[in-house]
């Protein structure tokens, strides 16, 4: 299965529940609560209510602005309007391929699956050919750190560690070190969980990236936030939350194998203009893709269509 | 937690406090403001048309009651709606009546599942009960080890698989022995993440079931989930069955939609909320003083509990005895920071004071919490001696203790000075009369 067959077969479970699709929604005659209806639908996949009812006035306007013109397709109209708020700016990696160390820093909130994305990413990385060091800077999880080490193992790629309790900044500050010595292609720092609120928490990741941009001499590296496809609108809250302590450079956002849209990411792309690097979409270490806007709000608004067409 | 949501309530009942009667547009106007407020705090959409329409009849339908101003009674009615979507009556823990008693913990994959394991084995263990942690989630990296190492960190044993073992049903008969020359009374096992829609993992957990017979099997969810989380709770209820939820992370900003939606959609109590990352931070769970957390109306018994758990009833007389003595000493004060710590974080607290959780932007719990530290630390530095007679501390000795304490003279000055203050305000509060003069004083 492809992307959007993947997403597509989990989106169609909560359509059919639902009983009213988008495709039924916009074929039949205009019910009196059609906006209504597709405003829920917008709800249900964790878009939000601000959200959806901005998509709703977008489609008004659009209404209104192309009455004459029959041939477009209000679907199409809200793809192309979800897909436009994704930015497309590329990585660090992909703007300076010959930057070494590419220096990757995982963050977020505890239990969205920032250790095994990390280990997920750092496969696409040797896939490509490239060589990899990872930084086990959680600290702080019991085994977090074995978990990561274990990682190291499958992938054959080092990791670098020190014991739990340990200073976090320090094993990030050392991962950078060692990948600069040792001429590695990109390394990646696993962070420890935690909730935006935890004010010396999120003190303590402004810490970590200050010693990796001091070592890493102000050039440019990537921070991406790892967001949880299963959560709802406290995702807002964890964006702003983390952007107040460093600057976040890209999102992923995992655990989109289930049911669940992630639809939160419509927006907090419109409201933060940050691009979503990376899905995941399964268990396995090949699970982790590249994520393509138009795809994606293909997959949101009409899943039959995009299971079949693929 | 639950601020916006509280926030979000506190705005649409202002807007209408002061009004008479409220006509059916006022009424329209505050139902589409507390769908709002509902939605953005994921509350299941389902849930919140329910709501809504139930709101409405009552509303609508009801006289404005004697005594009540409309937004008193918008109030009401809401905390009444909120406190049955909650559950009504608090759901305790079933145990069984021949040991051991066995949980079993299930639900999504960074739910919080290993972590709270080890909170309810605490739980168990704090009431004196043998407790045995089973490790059956083999298929995260590290997992097995996790479990093992909060089982060491809380003195509980962790029967974790052999090598080769890949299938936790395998795990069974080690474990049964285990509980049986052991002599446990309560067996708790965590197991895998999984989605509901993964069919084989699903019947692993059916095959545990069958094994295991728990008592209870627990859905342990994220407070932050979203629109998904009454399907997947279904899902786990229809193919294993649920006897109750926990939920987790409720330390953070969670809107609590889940918390709200998943007793009305699922008809499973909800047992046990997790509110912090330490180990003794799982709550049982009360509907009635959640909902009054939610609309802003605090929850004194909460409170209430935690200070007598912190602080024992003895403790409390003696205190009182020197307060009114003008004999409280740099001790007892010592004492009272750490009672106060051991209560839970500023912030909690003062959320759970009526009125207050508006306030909560106001303060800064990070300063507030490292000046307590602060202070403890200078008492720590003192001798024994200049504890209790702190007219001692001289110049001299006063500078020794900040460089013993990493602070400054300056700080050791302020936590005399703060000290003498909360003696003479204990002396005042204990003359009859003394409560009055003691509230002129407060700001509020």
């Amino acid at each position: 299965m492809n992307i959007l067959q993947r997403l597509g077969s989990g989106l169609k479970k909560t359509r059919e529940k639902l009983g009213s699709s988008l495709a039924q929604l916009f074929g039949k005659e205009r019910s009196p609560q059609f906006y209504e209806e597709l405003e829920d639908l917008l709800v249900l996949s964790d878009v939000g209510p601000e959200q959806a009812s901005l998509l709703i006035r977008d489609l008004k306007n659009w209404e209104r602005d192309s009455e004459n013109d029959n041939g477009k397709d209000p679907v199409l109209f809200l793809e192309e309007r979800i897909a436009s708020f994704f930015p497309l700016d590329p990585p660090v990696w992909v703007e300076q391929p010959d930057w070494k160390p590419v220096v990757i820093l995982m963050v977020g909130v505890n239990g969205v699956g920032k250790t095994t994305t990390t280990g997920k990413l750092a496969h696409r990385f040797r896939e490509e050919g490239k060589s990899v060091i990872l930084g086990a800077a959680d600290t702080f999880r019991a085994a977090a750190v074995q978990q990561l080490r274990l990682w190291g193992e499958k992938l054959d790629i080092p990791v670098v560690h020190q014991k739990e309790g340990a200073d976090p900044a320090a094993v990030a500050f050392d991962t950078v070190k060692a990948a600069l010595a040792r001429k590695i292609d990109v390394a990646i720092i696993d962070t420890a969980g935690r909730l935006q609120t935890k004010h010396n928490l999120m003190a303590e990741l402004g810490k970590i990236y200050g010693l990796v941009k001091r070592e890493m001499e102000d050039r440019p590296f990537e921070t991406l936030i790892v967001l949880d496809a299963t959560l709802g609108q406290n995702t807002i809250s964890q964006l702003e939350n983390f952007r107040k302590a460093i600057p976040v450079t890209g999102m992923i956002l995992t655990k989109l194998d289930g049911t669940s849209k992630g639809g939160i990411v419509v927006s907090l792309a419109r409201k933060f203009h940050l691009p979503v690097r990376y899905v995941g979409l399964g268990e396995g270490k090949d699970d982790l893709v590249e994520f393509d806007p138009v795809l994606y709000a293909r997959a949101l608004l009409r899943p039959e269509e995009s299971l079949r067409s693929s | 937690m639950f601020e916006s949501l509280t926030e979000r309530f506190d705005r649409v009942l202002r807007k209408i406090t002061g009004r008479g009667l409220l006509g059916d547009s006022q009424v329209d106007e505050t139902l589409r403001e507390i769908r709002v407020a509902l939605l953005e705090a994921d509350v299941n959409l389902d849930v919140v048309r329910s709501f809504i329409d139930r709101l409405r009849d009552r509303l609508k339908g009801a006289e404005v009651k004697e005594g009540l101003t409309p937004a008193q009674t918008v109030l009401k009615e809401v905390f009444d709606e909120v406190v049955h979507l909650l559950g009504d009556q608090k759901a305790s823990l079933q145990l069984s009546s021949k040991p051991p008693t066995i949980i079993m913990l299930m639900g999504l994959q960074g739910s919080g599942k290993t972590t709270t394991a080890a909170k309810l084995a605490y739980h168990f263990r704090q009431s004196g009960r043998r407790v045995l942690l089973v490790a059956s989630d083999l298929a995260r990296l590290a997992a097995v080890e996790q479990l093992k190492i909060l089982g060491e960190q809380i003195h509980v044993p962790v029967v974790v698989p052999d090598d080769g073992v890949s299938n936790p049903r395998d795990m069974f008969p080690k474990v049964r022995k285990k509980w049986i020359e052991g002599m446990h009374e309560v067996v708790i096992l965590d197991t895998a993440g999984r989605l509901s829609i993964d069919p084989d993992l699903m019947k692993e957990l059916v095959d545990l079931r069958n094994l295991y017979k728990p008592k209870e099997s627990l859905l342990v969810l994220d407070a932050m989930t979203g629109q998904e989380s009454v399907n997947v709770a279904k899902a786990f209820d229809a193919d294993i069955g649920v006897d109750g939820v926990i939920f987790s992370k409720l330390d953070g900003d969670a809107r609590g939609g889940a918390i709200l939606s998943i007793r009305s959609v699922m008809g499973k109590p909800i047992k046990f909320v997790g509110v912090g990352e330490k180990v003794d931070r799982l709550e049982p769970f009360h509907p009635d003083r959640m909902a009054s957390r939610i609309i802003g109306m605090g929850d004194i018994q909460t409170l209430l509990e935690k200070a007598q758990s912190a602080v024992s009833a003895e403790k409390a007389r003696q205190i009182v005895t020197k307060a009114s003595a003008n004999q409280i000493s740099l001790e007892d004060f010592l004492e009272q920071i750490r009672s106060m710590k051991k209560m839970g974080s500023a912030d909690e607290l003062l959320s759970m004071i009526p009125g207050a959780s508006t306030l909560k932007s106001q303060v800064d719990f990070e300063k507030v919490e490292s000046e307590m530290k602060r202070t403890e630390a200078i008492i720590l530095s003192m001798t024994r001696l200049e504890r209790l007679h702190p007219e001692k501390l001289d110049g001299s000795r006063r500078r020794r203790i900040a460089t013993g304490s990493g602070t400054t003279v300056q700080s050791v000055n302020q936590v005399l000075k703060q000290f003498e203050q909360v003696r003479k305000m204990m002396k005042t509060a204990l003359k009859p009369n003394g409560m009055r003069a003691l509230k002129s004083l407060l700001p509020f």
